[in-house]
């Protein structure tokens, strides 16, 4: 168990290197470069601040300063941001992401595994139906329109109502996050939902399950343990990359709800080819999806005992 | 009579067990529940450490704390004003600190920290009053401003807006490192006197003094701060009509009066809350909707539910013209005239306008010049129209058939239109495209590109066509009328015409208004006749505002949303 943990960590920092490469390569790739702007500079103001950022040595050379900096756990100050440290502007916005994101998986994961077990328990019935259409709708509709539909409805709510049941926009309380965490959450809720019912089917028809009857075990006893803790494995081995993939894919919600997460620093590093940004959150998100792949991996042996970690 | 269904036998056991299962489902979801509101708690006391608007007022304008909630398109990247280069920046800066000299509510140049100043040949000399503070307490002297502008002229700072300060003498020599910022002409004769000595005597250097980059620093204060001046709100010095107390990155910022600002009489707002960051329009006609800002932007769909609310529009051109810039460069088919004058007779940018982008605000393009730029007694426009171009296909290929005739091309081949991401760059492209197919026969393809790629290709002068803006950094034609000089280095199509050059001369260096803005109507002629660029439009915002919140003002040059004249009338619903 250990040495697996180990390897698996191993591995790991290898996997992040590998990214921490590949997108210091292709960013520096890219044409342009961060000190362009709108107002074109003249070569002397352009030569000091390329030799400030240290983009005047070989691309080599600023690549191995980069490593050693990032070892140190300095990933240096942002460009279009020139007195914030690229640490800070993590350290302030990931919280906020992963506040949201945590939320909307906890709403993902719970409505998936409920909405999952309903609609196999009522196969082919009105239940069934209902939600399964509403799961192809989850699915198929981008989250953009959920978020804009969903503030427009509370709009609406609220002046029709005369108070404000929920803040339309902003971050601070919970009651900024309910929407946007629903909203947010509402694909992968989806996408658990099936993941569940066909899982849970599967399980349902499986022999051990009629031995349970056979056996005479009460329904609550054969439905509480032996279906859903079986049928919910699936589900679990998703949840790893469903956290990361949330977390870090909250743009267009972020943006939309006006709340200050990480997601915008990660889209708009990339429109103004900030390096530093760039490789900062890339490598952090990097590093914490490789991270939820791993402790998945780990709460899946203990979750089910016929799975030996090796 | 009751029919015997065969398989009752079986169906009524899994009945039962459904049944069973579903209320221990219903339980699960019961504990779930429960589960996800402890949660929620635990949540809401992590999130009040990141919060933007906690404890802060619910609703647009609170009457009892006499303040005001509204938003910023974006997180400025900081408040230094000696890095500042983006429109946000600017506007906060013009909320919390105060240059020499600045715009009024009618955006008239009015005194600021300094009560006279006088041009006299090669000098400028600027008398401070005495009543102007820091908001530490301190007096803003001569010497702040000394100190902040030599400082951003050093080569070290690399300061990007740097070259606005070049009419002063040794400026530019001292940004290149050429001669020490010691020589630069800049000089804190006393406390109260600040002499400035131009490289050579030009009208309008009034108003440049009103922009940002001109702004003073407490060097004391600047130094404490070891780099990091203007990265977080105690990172500062106020000397404006207001102090910033909070600045939550991403999130919010607040302003409040500032008490030992010397005109504090004319500030009639306790604080102003910026409670939001974003660009996304719909969120903001929301935030509007629910009471939650004073002012709001809209778009072209929104107009109609303005309208069905009753509210009254404003409108406000922004300041900034768009075109479309042909590549000069000789290797290039663009550099044929009679192409050019083709593409121009075979478009409208009032179709373009009108038909085509149709959003609220936005007039059609006629010049570089745009409509809100002072002449010699009105409207520079009133005085010089605009020639524009009048669509006449005919004509336009008679043009285009004499260019292939002088290129010797059977057919043209297809040209190369560099433009940006946004959604009105990319419908603008298509017009393009589709009415230089239709009429002319000419293939355009589109290149788009986000906005530091797009930048460098325009540098590179990788393109036939590119979409191009241009906005105003201080209110003399000239900020627009140099652009196409053989030296801007923003002259990306790489125009050069020594007859317009000698004109931008002429408006540089003379101190006769009759004289400049003749040069600037000689300007306005070349770049039509020559067909340098084609204009597209100039930009518009028609915006809403709450009713209780009077005395808003947007301003083309200097804050672009300017709360430091509003209040709030409390009488009003």
């Amino acid at each position: 168990m250990w040495m697996y943990t180990l390897k698996r960590l191993l591995q790991g920092v290898i996997t992040v290197w590998f990214i921490a490469t590949a997108t210091f390569i292709g960013m520096h790739n890219v044409p342009g470069d961060p000190l362009s702007g709108e107002r074109a500079a003249n070569e002397a103001i352009r030569a000091n601040l390329e030799a400030r950022y240290g983009l005047d040595r070989p691309v080599t050379e600023q690549y191995f300063i980069y490593m050693r900096n990032m070892l140190g756990g300095d990933f240096g100050i942002s460009y279009t941001q020139q007195n914030r440290e690229v640490n800070d502007i993590i350290r302030e916005h990931f919280p906020v992401s992963a506040t949201l994101g945590i939320l909307a998986v906890l709403f993902a994961a719970l409505g998936g595994i409920l909405f999952g077990a309903l609609t196999a328990l009522f196969r082919n019935r009105l239940p069934d139906y209902i939600i399964m259409f509403l799961v192809i709708l989850g699915i198929s509709v981008p989250s953009f329109v959920f978020a804009a539909l969903g503030q427009l409805s509370l709009v609406n709510l609220n002046s029709g109502l005369g108070f404000s049941v929920l803040p339309v926009a902003g971050w601070g309380t919970v009651s900024h996050m309910l929407l946007p965490a629903l909203v947010l959450g509402l694909g992968t809720m989806a996408y658990m939902t099936r993941l569940m019912r066909s899982s849970m089917l599967e399980v349902m028809s499986s022999d051990y399950i009629r031995t349970a009857k056979a056996k005479g075990l009460s329904p609550t006893r054969i439905f509480s343990r032996h279906q859903l803790r079986n049928a919910v494995l699936p589900v679990i081995t998703v949840l790893g990359p469903a956290i990361a993939a949330i977390t870090t894919g909250g743009f267009v919600v972020e943006l939309v709800f006006a709340i200050p997460g990480l997601g915008r620093y990660f889209v708009q590093a990339v429109q103004q080819l900030d390096y530093t940004v760039i490789m900062g959150t890339t490598v952090f998100y990097g590093a914490f999806l490789v991270f939820m792949v791993i402790l998945v991996d780990l709460v899946y042996g203990w979750i089910d005992p016929r799975v030996r970690l090796q | 009579m009751r029919q015997t269904d065969p398989t009752d036998f079986v169906q009524a056991p899994g009945d039962r067990m459904t049944r069973a299962a579903g209320r221990q489902l219903g339980l699960y979801a019961l504990m779930a529940v429960s589960a996800l509101v402890a949660v929620m708690f635990l949540l809401n006391a992590l999130a009040g450490l990141t919060s933007s608007a906690a404890g802060s007022s619910r609703s647009a304008v609170d009457i009892s704390n006499n303040t005001i909630t509204s938003y910023l398109r974006d997180e400025p990247p900081q408040m230094n004003s000696m890095l500042a280069t983006d429109a946000i920046s600017g506007m906060v800066l013009d909320h919390i600190m105060e240059g020499l000299l600045r715009y009024d509510q009618y955006g008239a140049l009015v005194g600021g920290v300094a009560e006279r100043w006088q041009l006299d040949g090669n000098t400028m000399t600027f008398w401070l009053r005495d009543n102007a503070r820091w908001s530490n307490g301190e007096t803003v002297t001569a010497h702040d401003f000394e100190f902040a502008w030599k400082n951003l002229l050093s080569p070290s700072l690399g300061s990007q807006y740097a070259f606005i300060l070049y009419p002063i003498l040794n400026a530019e020599k001292a940004n290149n490192g050429d001669v020490p910022v010691d020589e630069v002409g800049v000089e804190a004769v006393d406390e109260r006197t600040l002499v400035v000595t131009l490289e050579t005597p030009i009208a309008y250097f009034d108003r440049m003094v009103a922009f940002v980059t001109y702004l003073p620093a407490n060097e004391a204060f600047y130094r404490q701060t070891n780099g990091r001046y203007g990265a977080d709100a105690d990172e500062m010095l106020y000397n404006g009509p207001f102090i910033m107390t909070s600045w939550v990155h991403g999130a919010s910022m607040q302003l409040v009066k500032n008490p030992y600002y010397w005109d504090a009489d004319r500030i009639k707002l306790d604080g102003i809350n910026f409670a939001h960051m974003t660009s996304d329009a719909s969120t903001l006609l929301n935030l509007f909707k629910d009471n939650q800002i004073v002012i709001a932007d809209l778009g072209a769909e929104m107009l109609e539910e303005a309208m069905l609310q009753g509210w009254t529009l404003n409108q406000f051109m922004e300041g900034t013209v768009f075109f479309t810039d042909f590549n000069h460069r000789p290797e290039r088919l663009t550099s044929n005239l009679n192409l050019r004058k083709a593409m121009a007779l075979a478009h409208d940018s009032g179709e373009l306008v009108n038909r085509v982008i149709k959003l609220p605000g936005y007039l059609p393009g006629k010049t570089l010049f745009p409509v809100w730029l002072q002449g010699e007694d009105g409207s520079f426009r009133d005085e010089y129209p605009a020639p524009g171009y009048q669509r006449d296909i005919t004509q336009a290929r008679v043009y285009l058939q004499r260019a292939l005739d002088e290129l010797g091309l059977d057919r043209l081949p297809p040209l190369v239109l560099l433009t940006g991401d946004t959604p009105v760059a990319r419908i603008q492209a298509e017009y393009y495209q589709e009415v230089f197919k239709r009429n002319l026969d000419i293939d355009l393809v589109i290149d788009a590109q986000i906005f530091r790629q797009r930048l460098e290709k325009m540098t590179a002068g990788d393109f036939d066509l590119v979409a191009a803006g241009w906005g105003p950094d201080y209110n003399d034609p000239l900020t627009f009328g140099d652009l196409y000089a053989s030296w801007n280095l923003n002259n990306r199509g790489r125009y050069a015409n020594p007859a317009l050059d000698a004109q931008v001369r002429i408006a540089q260096n003379s101190l006769d208004t009759l004289e400049r803005m003749r040069a600037f109507a000689e300007i306005q002629r070349i770049l039509h006749d020559d067909v340098v660029m084609l204009p597209d439009y100039e930009r518009g915002y028609v915006y809403v505002t709450h009713p209780q919140v009077r005395g808003i003002v947007r301003h083309v040059v200097g804050a672009e949303t300017d709360f430091t004249n509003a209040w709030i009338d409390a009488g009003e619903q």
